[in-house]
């Protein structure tokens, strides 16, 4: 029995940390959040290091690996709050792609050439003026906060929780870019008037699969970034003093982080645990995916604030840069289901509620 | 990932199966006292199989089995699958038992693990005094020595099960001058001494769960000391840190998981199944996601031991803080599911599973103070965890 990370794995989480340490340090990420760069760079930085085809099979150019070594590179992303189309590209997009056969498709998005958006927010649950419909072969309606603002191509499902390729240049759609709180990944607007549409998937498990892949996969991220703002913490509070000594030496702080470790560790083996079963277990991934995603969201949220708390009136500030972890958190919180929606899944997939 | 236990454990569990159902109707009925012979003959056989005591040495009355971390695992997962009885627990068998293997004279380990672990010898700890919780090394029950006897005076207090017991494992001052961690010894001695006199005291829950214990000029033997003088410290510290992590297992939360869950599809309001109300389901699904975050974090620490993977430190000092917590919150959750029935307590006609839910969320606020409180658990992991540094110190009045 082995519960944890391979010898590969944490290979692999050195390597791409390492990458991230070096090559996109906050610096970077505000010069993308400030809309001076976008983040072509970094995620050709990491395509040379097989990222975007990570979950893609080897015969279609890919590394052919795992969603738990996807869950190790999220985590990665999360901690340095990178910039990038992961979840949506390289973890989400070639879920349907590969159950469809869509060879065509994986080769792109394999090397990082093709990027591929998600826009599943109207089928989880539309707000209010959002909403698409299928009528043919043909899209029509508008998607909010689809996930990449960049995407060569957006996966698009309905209510009905069918799968359909739409093409950023198709005649009928118009993108428009929406800014959010987390300013280090882009989302925008699609607007689609008769789109011409592929049909990619009409199976739901296909659909359930995908989402709960970026749900597993907002998790990690979640879990990178909320550690990467306990270990701050920690460093701040053992540098900075008042009343004649380094705040971490007062309980009331010391409190405050063994709080924020004690509610994030057992998230590192929830996290691990919903990756492996999205590859091993198929009984029990539906609902971990939702309960990795609904759980991080809440402990993410309480890290967010402590750790903030913790800097004091600096934690506050743009030159600490805190927030960028802050609101990634957030985003990861919102986007694919809230917790409250992600929870009553749960409840539906262990057969709590009428299914009705 | 690989949470296969292994093929080799296959025909393990089988074994525990068999023995489950050839030998379930001789379980004792529940309810049962100590010193049940029913209860004495069960815990005989379950020795005899291997399916207690399992690792301690043939020589002090265990099955003398290898070490190995998986098979204790799987007797307790069909021993809770079949909810059959897995014999005697208790400080003696938990901890006392581990500390003499590990610090015992040879004439300790013959006299009291065979009695202890066949629930002949049953134990109390005598640790917490009223002046010394949290800051159990400032301790003040002295003993001194007078001729070939300790001379033991002073008190302890959360003793729990004192008025059953046959003997307590007891730390008390024996070197006034040195350091207060230096000056404690670990004793053992006879409850039924002349000059301890028990009182029960009463708890929020009703029952006297733990005593007080008062000793005026109790005499015991020399050589009924653990270790060396001043050493007490520890010996205590060692068991300690074994009673923290067992005090809450994350799949006893999931079983009473289950239970409000079950509660919350038979209660009703106005006609409406509790499970039905979005707001009750939503906080049941939360703590849902709270156990399974555990569930998970256990079986990292079980394969951490396994593999002797250190890299899980922190993971293992959170168990104790966290898991009392949850479980104090799980069974506040089927309380409030309950709305006014949840105040039923004693012979109330609408009592729900016995009360348990109601006497459990005071029990859990209980151990979420006992064995070391939540605060002083989060001073343990921000200092030994995340390597903050300790409050200074005040110098001793």
């Amino acid at each position: 029995m082995q519960f944890g990370l391979s010898q590969e794995q944490t290979l692999l989480q050195d390597s791409v940390t390492k990458y991230l340490r070096d090559q996109v340090a906050l610096d970077k990420v505000r010069l993308i959040a400030s809309g001076e760069l976008n983040d072509a760079e970094i995620w050709q930085g990491l395509s040379e290091l097989g990222l975007p085809g990570l979950m893609i099979p080897e015969a279609h150019g890919g590394v052919g690996l795992g969603a738990l070594d996807a869950v190790v590179i999220s985590e990665c992303l999360g901690y340095h709050v990178t910039p990038s189309p992961f979840i949506s590209s390289a973890a989400m997009a070639p879920v349907p792609l590969i159950a469809s056969n869509r060879d065509d498709m994986l080769a792109g998005i394999a090397t990082g050439e093709l990027r591929v958006g998600v826009a599943f927010g109207e089928a989880i649950g539309a707000r209010t003026g959002a909403g698409v419909v299928a009528k043919g072969a043909t899209l029509s309606g508008k998607c909010l906060f689809v996930l990449d603002g960049d995407a060569d191509h957006y996966l698009i499902a309905t209510t009905d929780k069918k799968i359909f390729l739409v093409s950023t240049n198709a005649s009928g759609l118009k993108r428009n870019a929406l800014r959010t709180i987390d300013i280090t990944r882009s989302t925008c607007e699609l607007v689609l008037d008769n789109v011409a549409a592929d049909l990619i998937s009409e199976d739901p498990r296909v659909y359930e699969r995908t989402l709960d892949m970026g749900r597993v996969m907002q998790a990690a991220d979640t879990l990178g970034a909320a550690q990467c703002m306990l270990d701050q913490a920690v460093v701040y509070a053992g540098q900075r003093e008042q009343f004649n000594r380094v705040i971490a030496s007062f309980q009331a702080v010391k409190h405050m982080c063994a709080d924020m470790l004690a509610n994030l560790e057992p998230c590192r083996a929830l996290v691990w645990y919903a990756g492996h079963a999205m590859d091993d277990i198929p009984d029990e991934a539906r609902m971990l995916a939702c309960h990795a995603k609904a759980h991080l969201s809440e402990v993410g949220r309480g890290v967010a604030k402590t750790s903030t708390e913790v800097h004091g009136g600096m934690g506050f500030t743009d030159l600490v840069g805190l927030h960028y972890w802050f609101k990634r958190i957030g985003a990861n919180r919102q986007l694919l289901g809230s917790p409250e929606l992600v929870r009553e899944e749960a409840a539906l997939v262990q057969k709590l509620v009428d299914q009705a | 990932m690989d949470l296969s236990y292994g093929t080799e454990y296959i025909a393990f569990r089988e074994e525990v199966k068999g023995f489950i159902s050839k030998n379930k109707d001789k379980q004792p009925k529940a309810g049962a006292e100590p010193g049940n012979p029913e209860l004495l003959a069960w815990q005989a056989l379950l020795i005899a199989n291997g399916f207690h005591s399992r690792t301690i040495p043939k020589a002090y009355g265990g099955y003398g089995a290898e070490p190995d971390i998986i098979k204790p695992r799987i007797i307790s997962e069909e021993f809770s699958k079949a909810q059959i009885n897995t014999g005697f627990s208790g400080q003696g068998i938990s901890m006392l038992t581990p500390v003499l293997l590990e610090m015992g004279t040879e004439a300790q380990k013959q006299q009291f693990i065979k009695p202890t672990i066949h629930g002949e010898m049953v134990w109390c700890q005598g640790y917490s005094e009223p002046g010394a919780g949290s800051d159990l090394a400032s301790l003040t029950t002295k003993a001194e020595l007078d001729g070939d006897e300790w001379v033991i005076n002073g008190q302890k207090i959360w003793t729990s099960t004192a008025h059953l017991a046959d003997w307590i494992f007891c730390l008390v001052r024996t070197e006034p001058e040195a350091p207060k961690h230096q000056g404690i010894s670990f004793l053992l001695f006879d409850m039924n001494t002349p000059g301890i006199e028990i009182r029960p005291l009463v708890d929020m829950t009703g029952k006297a769960n733990f005593n007080e214990v008062f000793f005026t000029d109790v005499r015991v033997p020399k050589h009924q000391i653990v270790g060396n003088r001043g050493q007490g410290w520890l010996v205590a510290n060692a068991i300690l840190g074994h009673e923290r992590g067992s005090l809450a297992p994350p799949d006893a939360a999931q079983s009473r998981l289950d239970g409000v869950t079950r509660l919350m599809n038979s209660e009703t309001i106005g006609g409406e199944k509790v499970i039905d109300n979005p707001v009750y389901r939503d906080r049941l699904l939360k703590l849902q996601g709270s156990v399974l975050a555990q569930k998970a974090n256990d079986m990292r620490l079980l394969s951490a031991r396994i593999n002797q993977d250190q890299s899980a430190k922190l993971a293992g000092m959170i168990v104790k803080l966290t898991g009392t917590e949850l479980r104090h919150e799980i069974e506040g959750l089927a309380i409030d599911v309950m709305g006014e029935i949840g105040l039923a307590y004693g012979d109330n006609p609408y009592l729900r599973g016995n009360g348990s839910w109601q006497y459990q969320y005071m029990y859990y606020l209980g151990l979420i103070i006992g064995g070391g409180t939540s605060q002083i658990q989060k001073n343990i992991i921000s200092e030994r965890g995340l390597g903050m540094p300790k409050e200074p110190k005040i110098e001793a009045k």
